[in-house]
């Protein structure tokens, strides 16, 4: 493992630029703090839906202009195990609210300050060599079910992406128009 | 005008768009999708791999993660774990030059509810983070991997995802504060 440690030097400058970009937006942004985050799943700060979304309007609208363009190489779809997808996702759903980051934001938030951020790192760490560990049986088990390979809706739909593209880009400027107008008129709470 | 690298907080909008940007030049020049918690598995067998080597090369899911295609493994520290140690990094330049860097162990939510008690908010954040890696690793990525990334590429496994991880974290954010009003955290 150590004898190739390193991949190299090109990539790892490409990753470092990406991740410095990534790191700075996310900590402007405000999804760095544990406040932001807990209160965007209780409904008292829409943030991190706001920032998210955003994020994937923008990102969809230029990767799937690009691809018909000819001008990149393909999709990274992951694949739709959707057992482990849904059951994953809910698990993470409950760590990502007691820990109050994301390992992403949790990585940024130990940045700016958050040693509490730095403990859920620690954490993490031991969480992937629990699932690990645990994996042999999922993979047995939890993998194979509902598992239809690296999907996507319009590829199941067998209809152009701007289908699905369009009406996520208007529903997500009405979603922000309607917050704003909510969030500028109603009283904040105390 | 300020100059906006002073400013303690971006518009959401403006950061969400930045970061759709910002996949179109990984698709673009290098061929990735941004993501964050592979490098978790990497970081960890690496770490194991120091006192238990062989437990790892011979472990299924380290095997899938890391190993390369003709046997032993592709390198441990790659695109997407220098992406992750310069988060911190892009994290405190914005925070420093933005005036809101600050060593923090209790959030101030946190106290709110559960006391300024460090040792109960770092076991908290402890098991918090081995339960949202676990399943970030069962679902196949994170926030920024299936969230964003998934998100944009409208893969069917990233929205199943994204669906689960806000009905469980609504769940478990109503358990940990109830309801009622909490406290405003938009302007900071």
């Amino acid at each position: 493992m150590f004898s190739n440690f390193f991949a190299d030097p090109k990539t790892l400058a490409l990753g470092a630029v990406t991740g410095l970009v990534f790191g700075f937006l996310l900590q402007k942004g405000g999804v760095t703090r544990y406040n932001v985050i807990v209160n965007q799943f209780l409904f008292c700060d829409f943030t991190v839906l706001k920032t998210m979304l955003t994020a994937i309007v923008v990102g969809a609208i230029g990767v799937y202009a690009m691809l018909a363009l000819g001008m990149i190489e393909g999709l990274h779809v992951k694949t739709a195990a959707l057992m482990m997808n849904a059951l994953g996702g809910a698990i993470f759903g409950v760590g990502m609210v007691l820990l109050g980051y994301c390992p992403g934001t949790a990585v940024a938030a130990a940045g700016q300050g958050s040693r509490d951020a730095l403990v859920g790192i620690a954490g993490g760490l031991v969480g992937a060599v629990a699932y690990a560990e645990a994996y042999p049986w999922i993979g047995k088990h939890i993998e194979p079910i509902a598992n239809y390979g690296k999907i996507t809706f319009p590829g199941v739909a067998h209809v152009t992406p701007w289908v699905f593209i369009v009406p996520l880009a208007v529903g997500a400027a009405a979603l922000f128009f309607w917050l704003e107008r909510r969030e500028h008129t109603a009283p904040r709470p105390a | 005008m300020t100059n906006p690298i002073r400013l303690p907080r971006w518009s959401p909008y403006v950061v969400g768009a930045g970061i759709g940007v910002l996949s179109w030049v990984t698709f673009y020049f290098m061929n990735k999708a941004l993501g964050t918690s592979t490098s978790f598995v990497g970081a960890s067998g690496a770490l194991l791999c120091t006192v238990a080597c062989e437990h790892v090369e011979q472990n299924a899911y380290f095997a899938k993660t890391l190993g390369a295609k003709g046997g032993g493994f592709k390198p441990v520290f790659d695109w997407q774990m220098a992406l992750v140690f310069t988060m911190a990094l892009g994290a405190f330049i914005s925070a420093w030059f933005g005036r809101t860097f600050k060593v923090e162990r209790v959030p101030t939510l946190w106290q709110s509810r559960f006391g300024p008690s460090v040792a109960k908010r770092y076991a908290a954040a402890f098991v918090g983070g081995v339960i949202l890696i676990f399943g970030a690793r069962m679902a196949d990525g994170c926030t920024s991997g299936h969230g964003i990334s998934g998100g944009l590429q409208l893969a069917v496994s990233s929205w199943t995802f994204f669906v689960a991880m806000f009905a469980t974290g609504i769940l478990t954010a109503l358990v940990l504060y109830g309801r009622g009003p909490k406290e405003v955290t938009r302007v900071q």
